[in-house]
Formats: structure tokens, C-alpha cells, sequence
């Protein structure tokens, strides 16, 4: 079955085909009519227990583009309140006909064990900590944009609240097979000893040298809703801001070359100046959302069919 | 068939779409990949070196558009379809290298419409198979070829690798 828990599972060749089918998605979305019957009849069902603009917009989009139906689920006004399990409303949304099951959920680990009780395809849209496939594949597609695809030897930094963060990990993963080098650069309560043991790579908590000559920049969002349990020390925002925002001075003293990624959504002035967000020099913010929908068509396109092997 | 036939019949059909093409209309050339494409360079070439304006040349990747999705055992591969200009009010000169089922040139005229409104579809191949699966036809042929439907026809282009052009044609598969 063609799931897609996460992108440590893939392979260089599965990644450049995944980048490779986004780039023929992105040209459906210059066209005219930038619908495809490619999925026509198919059902998609949509199921995010936790809060998303985004990743939710955006696949429900790729399943229209592609001509087929969404089934939309959102955790507030549904069964969940009543009791029902997440397993439960899995297995509801399949017997209403599903064809592939989209979902979001605050569990690591959720998507592979949904795809252990159905049999239909699962796309992982972000499970609690540990990945969030189709954001680090939009990045890829964004930054590949930059370097015509040649990721090996190309640096990224990423900068923030990386230990929560699955869209860290996924690009990690991605950016390990791909022969990219990565910088964590963020503050010490903000990176897991283990994560960089797990992955090898450095962590910077001085902001000037975690980005000096980066191709690109990534800054994840500071998740407060996260850190309010009794979770690690959070920093003032300001100085959070002035240690670790980024500005377009910071950019163009230290990191000429780089482009600037965030996944969404953006705090702004703490994790960058409200100024650099839509700067057309710099950030690829809003090519990402675009390329975030080539990327859902082209995943969904591969999981409906794609035979095994 | 070999290089010269190949040639000769592509020359044909330039001529052919030649005295067929209006006056003053924008003329577009998409090809089907693959295949399709390289022929529709070479007849936009040729009409070009026959002194018709040419507004574009363009590739069809029909991919999404297939009626046979789900069939298949390997990874779907959609590769660009590029269209680089507007097709409203043009005459759209659709290039195929084999007419078969005519299932491919169904999807090909439901994505080229998602590009615009042309005024008129002129369908050109270079060899055309009978056992039609739907009512299509071809408007320019190159050849004929009469053969059952398990044998299979292939074109090959020098554009793609191959030696020389070549149509070729073999035994029941």
C-alpha cells in the first residue's frame, strides 16, 4: 500500500521522483482551468484532530484540482466529542468510501498505526512530533527552485523551535539522504540533546554563526500552545526576537545567498521582522503555500496510483 | 518503414496542413508526448520553412487525463505539458505519432481545452492504426497500417535516441 508516514522512508530516487511530479502539479496551477480529471470519482477523506490553515487548505485543494471529493472531518462538532476513537472514525470514513485517508493528529505515529486496521492508503499531514512529509517535500520543491534541484552540498539552517518541531525532522531526514548539510540554531532549551546526536549535525545557539553562508533559512514558528504545560523554558518574546528574528539586515550580512522559508504560521517580530515576511528578495513564504498544493496533488496522485512495486 | 519513408510522409503532411490552414489565423502546434512532441516540431518547422506563421510550438503530457487510472502497475509518471501561448481563437494543430484507440487523443483534446477556447482542432499523425475505440478520426495521416489489434506499432525518432527514423512494426505481443 503506497502510505506516506514520513520522508525518513524515502529513498534519493522517491524523493526526486515526489519533487519531479509536485514540478508537473505546479504547471496545472498556471492553467486556465487548473483542474485534472486524473482522480475523478475518487473520495479523499480529510482528517485533521488538530488545528491547521495550511496543510488543510491546501490538501483540500489538490483533491479538487484533481477532480475528486473530499470527505472533510475537523475534531470540534463531530463524533470525537461523544467518545467515538480516532480508530473508530477511521474506520467510519472508510466504510463511507474513502479511497485514502489524509490525517493530522497531535499522536506520533498515528498515520502508521491507522494504516495497521485500514486498508487504504494513509498520508501523514503532521503527526505530533515526528513528521510532516508534504511540508519538507514543499520545501524541497521551493529550494530546488533556487538550485535547480542540486541539493547536495547545500547548506540549511534552521533556526527556532526545533524540538517540537516535525517539520524540522522531516526535512532533516530528507536533507540527510539528499546530501544537504544542516544547521540547528536555536536556543539550548529549544533542541533535544538527541536530536543532534540523532542526525549528526551541529546545533548553534549563536544566531550570526548558525546562518553565516547559508543557502537557505528556515525559521519555524516559537509553538507557545505547545510549552504551556510545564514544558522547557520559553524565552521572552523581544528577546527571543533580538537573539534569534531574522531581519533583512541579519540576512544580507551573514547569508547573502540564502532565501527564507517558514512553514506558517508566522509570529511576527519573534521569529522574523513583519518586513522580511513578503519580501520578494528573500522569502519563498508564499511560493511554499503555492508549492504546498503541487506537492498534496502530486502525493495524492502517487497514492491512489501507485501499485506495490 | 525506414528514415526516407518517414521523412517523405512527415513532408506530406506539412503540405497537406499547408493548403488547410486559414488565412490570417494564429496557427499552434501541440504534439502528445512522447512522440507527438518531436513530430510537432519537425511539422512546425517545416510549415515555418513553408513560410506559415507559427504562433508556438507545444508539448501535451495527457497523463492526468487517462480513462485508465488504477490500471497500472508502476508509479504514475506525469511529466510537464507545456503550452507557451494563449490557444483561444487559434487554429491548434494536434500532432500524434500513431492513431490507435483514439483514447489518447480523447484526453489530449480534454487538456488542451483546459488551456483556452481554440477555434479550431486539426488532428495530424503519422501512422494510423484501425481498431478505433472511439469516434475519432485524423484529419492529416501520414500512413495507413491495417494490422490486428495485438500487433504492435512503434515509432522511433533520431530526437529520442534511436539510430534513424523508423516505424516499426512487429508480431502479435
Amino acid at each position: 500500500m503506497p502510505n506516506l508516514f514520513g520522508l525518513r522512508d524515502l529513498t534519493a530516487e522517491q524523493l526526486t521522483y515526489l519533487i519531479g511530479q509536485s514540478r508537473s502539479m505546479l504547471e496545472v496551477l498556471q492553467r486556465p482551468v487548473p483542474v485534472v480529471p486524473a482522480l475523478r470519482g475518487r473520495r479523499i477523506g480529510l482528517m485533521f484532530f488538530e488545528p491547521s490553515t495550511r496543510t488543510r487548505m491546501s490538501f483540500e485543494l489538490a483533491v479538487k484540482n484533481l477532480g475528486a471529493d473530499s470527505l472533510n472531518f475537523s475534531a470540534g462538532g463531530s463524533s470525537l466529542s461523544k467518545g467515538e476513537t480516532l480508530l473508530d472514525t477511521a474506520m467510519t470514513v472508510s466504510a463511507l468510501g474513502a479511497h485514502c485517508i489524509v490525517v493530522r493528529d497531535s499522536h506520533s505515529g498515528m498515520p502508521e498505526f491507522l494504516s495497521r486496521h485500514l486498508d487504504l492508503p494513509i498520508i501523514n499531514a503532521g503527526d505530533g512530533t515526528n513528521e510532516h512529509p508534504t511540508q519538507a517535500l514543499l520545501d524541497l520543491v521551493v529550494m530546488g527552485e533556487e538550485w535547480d534541484d542540486a541539493f547536495a552540498g547545500k547548506t540549511l539552517s534552521i533556526v527556532g523551535d526545533i524540538s517540537r518541531s516535525r517539520v524540522a525532522r522531516s526535512n532533516l531526514w530528507a536533507a540527510r539522504t539528499l546530501g544537504m548539510t544542516v544547521r540547528l540554531v536555536a536556543p539550548r532549551t529549544f533542541v533535544d540533546p538527541g536530536l543532534e546526536d540523532c542526525f549528526g549535525v551541529p546545533v548553534f545557539t549563536d544566531l550570526e554563526q548558525g546562518i553565516r553562508d547559508a543557502d537557505a533559512v528556515m525559521a519555524l514558528r516559537v509553538q507557545k500552545e505547545r510549552r504551556q504545560a510545564g514544558g522547557p523554558y520559553i524565552p521572552e518574546t523581544l528577546d527571543y526576537f533580538l537573539r534569534y528574528g531574522l531581519t533583512r539586515k541579519k540576512l544580507d550580512d551573514l547569508a547573502p545567498n540564502a532565501v527564507l522559508l517558514h512553514p506558517g504560521p508566522v509570529n511576527r517580530a519573534v521569529e522574523l521582522a513583519p518586513d522580511l515576511l513578503y519580501n520578494p528578495d528573500r522569502s519563498r513564504i508564499q511560493r511554499q503555500v503555492t508549492a504546498g498544493v503541487a506537492v498534496r496533488m502530486a502525493v495524492l496522485y502517487w497514492a491512489l496510483g501507485a501499485s506495490d512495486e | 518503414m525506414d528514415e526516407a519513408q518517414v521523412q517523405e510522409c512527415t513532408g506530406a503532411m506539412i503540405s497537406q496542413l499547408q493548403s488547410g490552414i486559414p488565412d490570417g489565423q494564429p496557427v499552434i502546434v501541440v504534439g502528445i508526448r512522447e512522440g507527438g512532441d518531436v513530430l510537432g516540431l519537425r511539422i512546425a518547422d517545416g510549415l515555418r520553412e513553408a513560410g506559415v506563421d507559427v504562433a508556438g510550438v507545444g508539448a501535451l503530457d495527457i497523463t492526468l487525463y487517462r480513462d485508465d487510472f488504477g490500471h497500472r502497475t508502476h508509479w504514475p509518471d506525469v511529466r510537464d505539458s507545456d503550452i507557451p501561448v494563449a490557444i483561444d481563437n487559434s487554429t491548434i494543430i494536434l500532432v500524434d505519432d500513431v492513431l490507435f484507440t483514439g483514447r489518447t487523443v480523447r484526453a489530449a483534446m480534454n487538456a488542451l481545452l483546459d488551456y483556452g477556447r481554440p477555434d479550431r482542432v486539426v488532428l495530424a499523425v503519422l501512422v494510423d492504426r484501425h481498431a478505433r475505440q472511439l469516434p475519432i478520426c485524423a484529419d492529416v495521416v501520414g500512413a495507413r497500417l491495417d494490422a490486428e489489434r495485438d500487433i504492435l506499432c512503434q515509432v522511433q525518432f533520431r530526437e529520442q535516441g534511436a539510430d534513424s527514423d523508423q516505424v516499426l512494426v512487429s508480431g502479435a505481443v
